[in-house]
């Protein structure tokens, strides 16, 4: 079936699904930009900008609101189906996995404001690349939804991996630090929950991916297109 | 699609294979096949003019009565042609009953309108069975409790949405295997429409029931099985839900979710 689509003959339609598809944009925008802010605070200890990233994630939840509004409203008003019907359970959906992307971003910065500046912990220094394969996962995930391109939310759902074998190393390396160092436990503990958060949020970045390829396709995505789900240690 | 429908056509009440309806020259439908069976409510949709009335007609002969229309292909009730010599019309209506848009009850008593099918066809033998046709019916088409003090009112100081229940009542009276409805509800306020609605279900399974609608919620609401016609050809057929949601062809998505032309 042809994924492009005519207007609406009632245009007033479309202007409700482009306001919509530029909202989720936006929340979509701000989430990424959390967590490569709360990253970088991270990296350089700039505890302004970790206060900065907190403070960012109330304009996420407004969003949030604001679009689940607008999804029951544009269903009550203009009784969508099929695509556009798809299209907004899945902007819906979607709405709420972002959020939890922006609750993941705020408490790496909330570590971050904790964490002594002091112990530098050799063990995590694969975090960042980590940090990068997840923000460009989130980053995917929302070109796919822009573009309702279910090929590359395929792909984003097989690039988690890469998210979750991060995690497999450095949850290695920091619990064998932490045990020759039992003084670094206090700033291991921080890092080893600052990676998970990451592995949580390339896990949501799926479920956006997912979503996208619902709302396109009409149909879930099989398990074989979804890649193995890798029971990290310490994943729940 | 063929191949689809003969598994399927064991249990069909009504069966149609590549039906063309010409009315003079012009062929307003162009071979549509299609299973109706009594566990589904079917609902055709389509725009205007894409021939789901047409369609609808063949199935109880009522285009016979235009003289420039004809009817191609099989149509079958239990197996048997309809469209065969030996089919008695009056008892085919009778069998593949008809509601229609604008509710017409005749300018007689509300009893009167109900018990008109079963004197014409004597299926009552004295007064007694007919007072109970009469109120079975009304009770099955959810007006009884409505009327049942006021028999002898004439049906149309009726609202409009009872006159439809007494059009469906009386098209019950003569114990139909079929009900045909062409667009039922598009003369009807929300309430009166949910009755009918209510009633659709209620009558579902005990009727095959088909229903042509331009309402696509009413065909959501009322249906398990949707067909989308199109310029004369059935698009698609398929369980309303998938239609609904995740339709195969792109002029059925076009066309419910409001793109069409």
């Amino acid at each position: 079936m042809n994924h492009s689509l005519n207007e609406h003959t009632l245009k007033a339609f479309d202007g409700d699904l482009i306001t919509l598809r530029g909202l989720i944009a936006e929340i979509g925008g701000r989430a990424e930009k959390a967590v490569e802010g709360a990253m970088a605070a991270l990296a350089n200890n700039d505890h302004d900008l970790a206060r900065q990233v907190v403070e960012g994630d109330k304009r996420i939840d407004a969003l949030e609101e604001q679009i689940d509004r607008m999804v029951i409203q544009t269903i009550a008003l203009r009784a969508p189906m099929a695509d556009d019907l798809r299209e907004l359970v899945a902007a819906l959906k979607i709405s709420g996995v972002v959020e939890r992307i922006g609750d993941y971003a705020k408490n790496i910065a909330k570590r971050v404001l904790l964490i002594d500046a002091d112990q530098q912990i050799d063990a995590a220094r694969l975090l960042p690349a980590m940090a990068d394969a997840t923000r460009q996962l989130v980053d995917d995930a929302f070109t796919a939804f822009a573009k309702r391109d279910a090929d590359l939310a395929v792909a984003v759902c097989a690039q988690d991996k890469t998210v979750d074998d991060f995690y497999n190393s450095i949850f290695r390396a920091l619990i064998a630090h932490m045990i020759e160092y039992p003084e670094h436990v206090g700033a291991g503990t921080h890092l080893l929950f600052i990676a998970k958060n990451l592995e949580r949020i390339g896990d949501h970045a799926t479920n956006v991916a997912e979503m996208v390829y619902f709302a396109v396709m009409g149909q879930s995505m099989n398990e074989r297109e979804r890649g193995d789900d890798a029971l990290a240690p310490g994943s729940d | 699609m063929l191949d689809n429908l003969a598994s399927a056509n064991t249990k069909a009440k009504m069966s149609a294979r590549d039906v063309r309806v010409f009315y003079g020259p012009k062929e307003a439908i162009k071979g549509v096949s299609i299973d109706i069976d009594m566990d589904n409510v079917v609902a055709f949709i389509g725009p205007s003019g894409c021939g789901k009335s047409t369609f609808l007609r063949t199935l109880n002969r009522m285009n016979d009565t235009i003289p420039i229309a004809r009817v191609e292909g099989d149509i079958t009730l239990d197996g048997e042609n309809i469209y065969s010599s030996s089919m008695d019309v009056v008892q085919l209506r009778a069998r593949v009953g008809m509601v229609f848009q604008k509710p017409n009850p005749f300018p007689k008593s509300i009893y009167d309108n109900v018990a008109y099918g079963p004197r014409i066809h004597g299926l009552a033998p004295n007064k007694a069975e007919l007072d109970q046709i009469v109120e079975n019916s009304l009770v099955r088409a959810g007006l009884w409790n409505e009327v049942k003090d006021r028999l002898q009112d004439s049906g149309t100081a009726l609202s409009g949405g009872q006159q439809q229940r007494l059009c469906i009542a009386r098209a019950i009276a003569v114990d139909p295997e079929v009900i045909l409805m062409d667009e039922p509800c598009s003369a009807l306020d929300p309430i009166a429409t949910a009755k009918i609605e209510e009633l659709i279900h209620e009558l579902r399974g005990r009727y095959a029931i088909v229903i042509v609608t331009h309402n696509m919620q009413q065909a959501a609401r009322v249906s398990q099985k949707t067909a989308f016609f199109h310029l004369g050809t059935m698009v698609e057929y398929g369980d309303t839900s998938d239609i609904f949601t995740n339709p195969r062809e792109e002029r059925t998505r076009d066309y419910i979710t409001g793109r069409y032309g």
